[in-house]
């Protein structure tokens, strides 16, 4: 889905949502209402220390905003930028503030939504869609951790052997159903519907601890991980 | 995978009190080795799992020289093998014997 | 109790084992590991590939007392997969850190890894966002993370986010902090970008005495195991503090180090720009001249982090 239509499925033409240089930031309402700060990227930005910089900056004002409102995340990235400066200036430094800035303003009581709607790879998917509390995505959007070319490069494998193997399990190629497989993608909305009215939905829902990990373990995309989690913590709690 | 059991004769126990120990780490060319006390009196079961498929005789060859040499009873040896030669295997199981084998704290 | 292992021949950090660097920091006897190489919880996944597995899956976490002080400890071992985080090796770390929290208990991690484990890519992607969810909650109960960087893998793609994540990080020259490694960069942008085989190139970018100079990091130490345990324990008497205010303060840090330093291209302008006389003698500078002029020069991340 394009962008705009997104955001007329979800707010009708009504809405506050502007974009420069490949970032989004706004407000927006709800058909009940309900006032959001609406973030993110278009395009297929780059995440590289000026985005992440320019983003937290948007997240930690809301943060300090105390309004209570949600805030949705949207997302068409690329990977984290791999650049000779960003990574001089501590690239990794960035991404970890702005996911630290998310995680703050959720705990700051602004719900945080990840609607991925395009691709997002790597560091960028980690430190945005994967900091946000609840992660949902249109049909057709590509999440990655690396595209298989470049997987195929770094193990010396032929790229039919990784496509092959990646019939056989969830775990590693890239995906919408594999991510949802694995966890990360709690629900697809179906792009027929009012996107507005499936967001009210998911609102609705109460906020809960991380359930990637069980979500992985139902759907069979990760057997052992919240298991072995479970029993860490019990082990440790044990131990005292 | 290849797995690979070998139980084998070995009649004088291993020495000292421990009953776990832990030497070598999967790396290429390297191979972990995890001892455990607690198997058959008088027998000493190796299992290895190797991606070199088709060395059955080597790991024949060097764990029978191992319980020639060392006091092994009652040791289960569990081996991940990240490809290590047969005198690099020897010097783990020796490393390993000696590690359970010494006194508790 | 935790499995014997041979001593260290030497206090190299750089050269120890994952257990090794446990032991080094750890009051005698006082490390219990959680679900240890005789559970054998190995990864499920490395078998599709032929790829050998270890039976810790590449990281040992316990609990255990650093002078005097208990803590909970979490080791990778970077020999291994390079150190990646798979599935079970991410979900060990995972669960010690909810733990953190649950108990108040301060953390501290040794890091030494290429990031995420490709044939397991989904699932070490899952397990970095979740240990970093975890690492937050539990800063925000008051719990400290002390990260330590100086392993042969490096500190590198979702590592590197973690690493960010900590309350206090410890580096040595050996260490090496960046999300995307020399390689990838050059296979990206190209050799003019990013020559990775020009290691003087690599150590001004993402290494040691970089990163601790632009405030990367908080402290830096030689390679022995001592210096890092004894860093270690400076890091657990520094305060706690994780709240709007050092958000704040970490956003400010790195919209200055952009204004200051957002022009310069490599290592050694970075650090003339930081107002160092002689940048080319950094890298071969010994460790006590080298606090000395960083003392006098580097970025601080202080109560901004």
């Amino acid at each position: 889905m394009l962008l705009d239509d997104i955001l007329a499925s979800l707010f009708g033409s009504d809405h506050g949502v502007g974009r420069e240089a490949g970032i989004l930031a706004g407000r927006a309402t709800l058909a009940d209402g309900t006032a959001l700060h609406v973030m993110g990227f278009v395009g297929g930005t780059e995440l590289g220390i000026d985005q992440a910089i320019t983003l937290a900056g948007l997240v930690l004002g809301i943060a300090r905003s105390e309004d209570g409102a949600p805030i949705l995340f949207l997302v068409d990235s690329s990977s984290q930028r791999m650049a000779r400066r960003d990574e001089l200036l501590g690239l990794s430094e960035y991404l970890a503030h702005l996911a630290k800035a998310l995680l703050l303003a959720e705990q700051a009581g602004h719900r945080t939504i990840g609607l991925l709607y395009g691709g997002s790879a790597a560091g960028a998917f980690i430190a945005t869609a994967l900091a946000c509390h609840t992660l949902v995505a249109l049909p057709g959007a590509h999440p990655e951790v690396m595209d298989l070319p470049s997987m195929a490069r770094v193990t010396k494998l032929p790229l039919s052997t990784l496509q092959q193997k990646a019939e056989a399990t969830p775990v590693f190629a890239p995906g919408l159903d594999n991510l949802a497989q694995t966890g990360a993608i709690t629900e697809v909305w179906d792009p027929e519907q009012s996107l507005g009215a499936q967001l009210m939905a998911m609102l609705e829902t109460p906020v809960t601890g991380d359930v990637r990990g069980r979500l992985g373990k139902e759907r069979g995309g990760r057997p052992k991980a919240a298991d072995i989690a479970a029993e860490v913590t019990a082990l440790a709690i044990a131990h005292g | 995978m290849e797995t690979l059991r070998f139980d084998l004769d070995a009649p004088k126990a291993a020495g000292g009190t421990r009953t776990l120990a832990l030497v070598g780490v999967v790396a290429s060319g390297n191979l972990e080795v995890l001892i455990e006390r607690g198997g058959p009196a008088e027998r000493c079961i190796i299992e290895v799992a190797t991606a070199a498929h088709g060395f059955k005789a080597l790991w024949d060859a060097v764990t029978a020289d191992f319980v020639s040499r060392r006091a092994a009873g009652g040791l289960r040896i569990s081996i991940n093998d990240g490809g290590a030669r047969p005198d690099t295997v020897s010097l783990r199981l020796a490393q390993g014997v000696r590690l359970i084998e010494e006194p508790e704290e | 109790m935790s499995v014997p292992i041979p001593s260290p021949q030497h206090r190299s950090w750089y050269e120890a084992g994952a257990r090794q660097r446990i032991q080094a920091l750890s009051d005698p006897g006082s490390f219990v590991e959680f679900i240890g190489p005789e559970r054998r919880e190995q990864s499920p996944h490395l078998p599709l590939f032929d790829l050998p597995r270890q039976f810790d899956d590449g990281i040992a976490v316990g609990a255990a007392r650093i002078a005097g002080s208990s803590v909970l400890i979490a080791a990778q071992e970077g020999r291994f997969m390079g150190g990646a985080f798979g599935e079970v090796h991410g979900a060990k770390l995972t669960g010690l850190l909810r733990a953190a929290t649950a108990l108040k208990r301060d953390v501290v991690i040794a890091f030494d890894t290429g990031g995420v484990r490709l044939q397991e890519a989904n699932a070490g992607e899952l397990a970095i966002a979740e240990i970093m969810r975890a690492l937050i909650e539990a800063r925000q109960a008051g719990v400290r993370i002390v990260g330590l960087l100086g392993g042969r893998a490096g500190c590198y793609g979702g590592g590197s986010l973690i690493a960010g994540c900590c309350s206090t990080l410890v580096i040595s020259e050996q260490g090496r902090l960046s999300v995307t490694g020399p390689e990838v960069i050059e296979t990206n942008k190209g050799v003019e970008e990013f020559d990775s085989r020009d290691r003087a190139l690599v150590w001004r970018t993402m290494g040691g005495k970089h990163r601790y100079l632009i405030g990367g990091v908080d402290a830096y130490v030689d390679d022995d195991a001592g210096a890092f345990r004894d860093a270690t324990v400076a890091a657990l008497a520094r305060p706690a503090r994780f709240d709007a205010d050092a958000i704040e303060a970490e956003q400010k840090r790195l919209e200055h180090r952009l204004d200051r330093l957002g022009t310069r291209h490599d290592g050694r302008d970075v650090w003339t720009a930081l107002g160092i006389a002689d940048a080319d003698a950094i890298p071969d500078m010994p460790t006590d001249r080298f606090l000395a002029e960083a003392a006098n020069h580097r970025e601080s991340a202080d109560a901004a982090r």
